[in-house]
């Protein structure tokens, strides 16, 4: 190599060197602050404990004419559901039956859920369209229609946390790891495990697979 | 991978011993009656040999070859009300090695694909924070440490049809919900430090920008140890199916955590106990009571080949082949069995073994046109073992729709065609 290379190279090492590192506050000013009216604008939730609620109220009566009106194409005039689209009422004591009916007031724990979900991702298709007292008038309906409240009942942010879930109770954190501990079973066997094995059910008899089985086998 | 190195050596032939017959051997790839005619294709000049193909510029984005036009996603009409909020499955029986191409990665939506300009995209970070923030795609691109990373993604309800038993016959119906991706972004701890966690920050929702407005709750140790915030999937930008141009990864815990779309995260002091994570996502038990916050994906293993899609067309040398995951941690072995689980040998793990990645693992053997029963067992790092189906039955009943990650029965007839099965 020559020495005019080697000096050029020098160079080259001095000014990668040269380049700034990142001050190490560990910020890196990346960012702008949020504004209280974005914040306000993208902060919907709503939590078991009543926050996030909007002020506001609504009657079993006015989400009954909502319903109809906007939901009711999709989830049956009773809620009671179209076709595969999700049942909203009904089902209680089903939990331990051979096919259970998972609805607002059969299996959902909070009630914050149904008033969040609603608020954020319904009228299907046209979703965040509903105003505070919309949405407190479909809860209350959806309420009434389980036999949570009865017909009269208006639901209100003052009144929200009254209104218990019966299905709550059930619910529990995960605990695979003590309740499935003998998974973890570090020597599964390996020869002889089973005496011998029959097959006990097969796809092909229920056939439900959709198109792209090959059905063309000829084994050369 | 070292434990399976020792088995590298062993014969294909020793694997069938047991279940073929002793005279089997003989088959090999069928008598040759006649004269061997020669193959026109070698003997004939064909089209492409003779005439000139399209230019370079012929396809600015490359597809694949015509040939490959039945490698597709495919949806089960039947289990979801219409499209725009429905899954489709990866074809795990047409893939190789451990990466899924970009547009093979099965879809999940809620409410159709968001399509965002990105230039018009934002993600606001606040809550229980020191400074509320907000950045664009081009902020986000200028943080520092940025990370790639190779992670499957499963939809919980992967299998989720099987519980009661053999219903779909295919690896890509019972196994398809999921992908195994390179990632480019940022450790999603990045973007927190920045706006600050105050101390009473315990838990961290994520949000998606599309109609559905997808929440998670997330455990704000998981979303510091190891979650990120990425835009590239491949080398490339993420595709609009797959949360362009902004998606949150959350390794080894369940696909419907991983928010696409992702505009949103806000810190508070409890879970926010959403839709996604109390009436659906949460396993429901034979008693009744219903576990929630099951976030990990347990091991988990599938053989694709032969599947019911692609079942066995030749005897002789044949190629079993297979994925396995777990996201606990590094797959560290895999077991196959072909007598319906009376006797296992250790496959043979191929490519990198990497923690909350798929796992590709062979088994090289002769087929000599018996029946096959044809499992395959996964172990991941913690000493977790993938149960039978029916071992996680007795803990769950049938009812849990989400995390069946039992072992799948493969039944190869003598004809080759191959089903579904349950087994005893």
């Amino acid at each position: 190599m020559s020495r005019s290379s080697s000096a050029l190279i020098g160079l080259a090492l001095a000014a990668a060197l040269a380049l700034p590192v990142l001050a190490q506050s560990g910020k890196t000013g990346l960012g702008r602050p949020a504004l209280p009216e974005e914040i306000q604008a993208w902060d919907i939730d709503v939590r078991p404990d009543g926050v996030g609620l909007p002020p506001g109220k609504g009657s079993v009566k006015e989400g009954e004419v909502l319903f109809l009106e906007r939901c009711a194409a999709c989830h049956g005039e009773f809620a009671e559901g179209v076709g595969r689209w999700p049942v909203l009422a009904g089902g209680q004591g089903t939990m331990t039956a051979d096919r259970p009916e998972k609805t607002i007031g059969s299996f959902w724990p909070d009630l914050s859920t149904a008033f969040d979900y609603i608020r954020r991702a319904m009228p299907y298709g046209n979703a965040q369209s509903l105003t505070a007292d919309e949405t407190y008038a479909l809860v209350a309906f959806l309420l009434n229609m389980n036999n949570l409240v009865a017909e009269d009942f208006v639901l209100s942010r003052e009144n929200f946390l009254t209104v218990k879930l019966p299905n709550a109770p059930s619910f529990f954190d995960d605990d695979r790891e003590k309740a499935e501990r003998h998974f973890w079973n570090r020597t599964p066997c390996l020869s002889n495990c089973k005496p011998d094995t029959r097959i006990t059910g097969r796809a092909a008899i229920l056939d439900v697979t959709p198109d792209g089985g090959d059905k063309s086998i000829k084994v050369e | 991978m070292g434990a399976n190195g020792k088995e590298r050596g062993t014969s294909r032939r020793g694997f069938l011993a047991a279940a073929a017959g002793a005279g089997a051997l003989a088959a090999g790839g069928g008598a040759q009656a006649q004269a061997p005619k020669p193959d026109p294709l070698i003997t004939e000049p064909q089209d492409w040999n003779r005439f000139l193909g399209p230019g370079v510029d012929a396809a600015p984005y490359g597809k694949p070859s015509k040939f490959e036009a039945g490698v597709i996603r495919r949806n089960v009409g039947w289990l979801t009300a219409d499209t725009v909020s429905s899954i489709n499955f990866t074809p795990l029986h047409q893939l190789d090695g451990i990466v899924t191409p970009n547009g093979l990665c099965f879809e999940r939506h809620h409410a159709g694909v968001a399509e965002i300009d990105p230039s018009q995209h934002r993600l606001m970070v606040h809550g229980l924070v020191e400074k509320p923030l907000v950045f664009t795609m081009e902020d986000l691109k200028r943080f520092p440490g940025r990370v790639n990373k190779l992670y499957f993604l499963e939809c919980a309800a992967n299998g989720g049809m099987e519980w009661r038993g053999a219903q779909l016959n295919g690896c890509q119906f019972t196994h398809g919900m999921i992908h195994n991706v390179w990632y480019t972004g940022i450790p999603l701890k990045a973007v927190l430090d920045e706006a600050g966690i105050r101390p009473a920050g315990t838990w961290l929702l994520a949000e998606g920008a599309d109609a559905s407005a997808m929440t998670r709750s997330i455990p704000i140790e998981k979303a510091l140890k190891d979650c990120l915030v990425v835009w590239a999937m491949n080398g490339e930008a993420l595709r609009p199916e797959q949360g362009y141009p902004l998606r949150l990864v959350v390794p080894g815990w369940e696909g419907n955590m991983w928010i696409k779309w992702l505009r949103r995260l806000e810190i508070g002091d409890q879970p926010w106990q959403q839709r996604e994570e109390t009436s659906k996502y949460t396993d429901l038990l034979a008693d009744g009571r219903s576990r929630r916050f099951t976030f990990v994906m347990d091991a988990k293993s599938v053989v694709t080949n032969p599947s019911p899609q692609a079942p066995l067309r030749q005897k002789g040398p044949n190629v079993l082949t297979g994925l396995a995951w777990s996201g606990r941690g590094a797959i560290t072995r895999v077991d196959v069995s072909i007598d319906g689980g009376k006797n296992w040998r250790h496959a043979r793990i191929d490519g990198p073994v990497l923690p909350m990645s798929l796992t590709r693992f062979y088994v090289d053997f002769d087929w000599h046109g018996e029946d096959l029963l044809i499992q395959s067992r996964a172990m991941d790092e913690t000493g977790y073992v993938q149960p039978t189906k029916d071992e996680l039955r007795k803990v769950r009943g049938v009812n849990s729709i989400y995390h069946n990650n039992g072992i799948q029965t493969w039944h190869v007839k003598t004809n080759g065609e191959t089903e579904n099965v349950e087994i005893l």
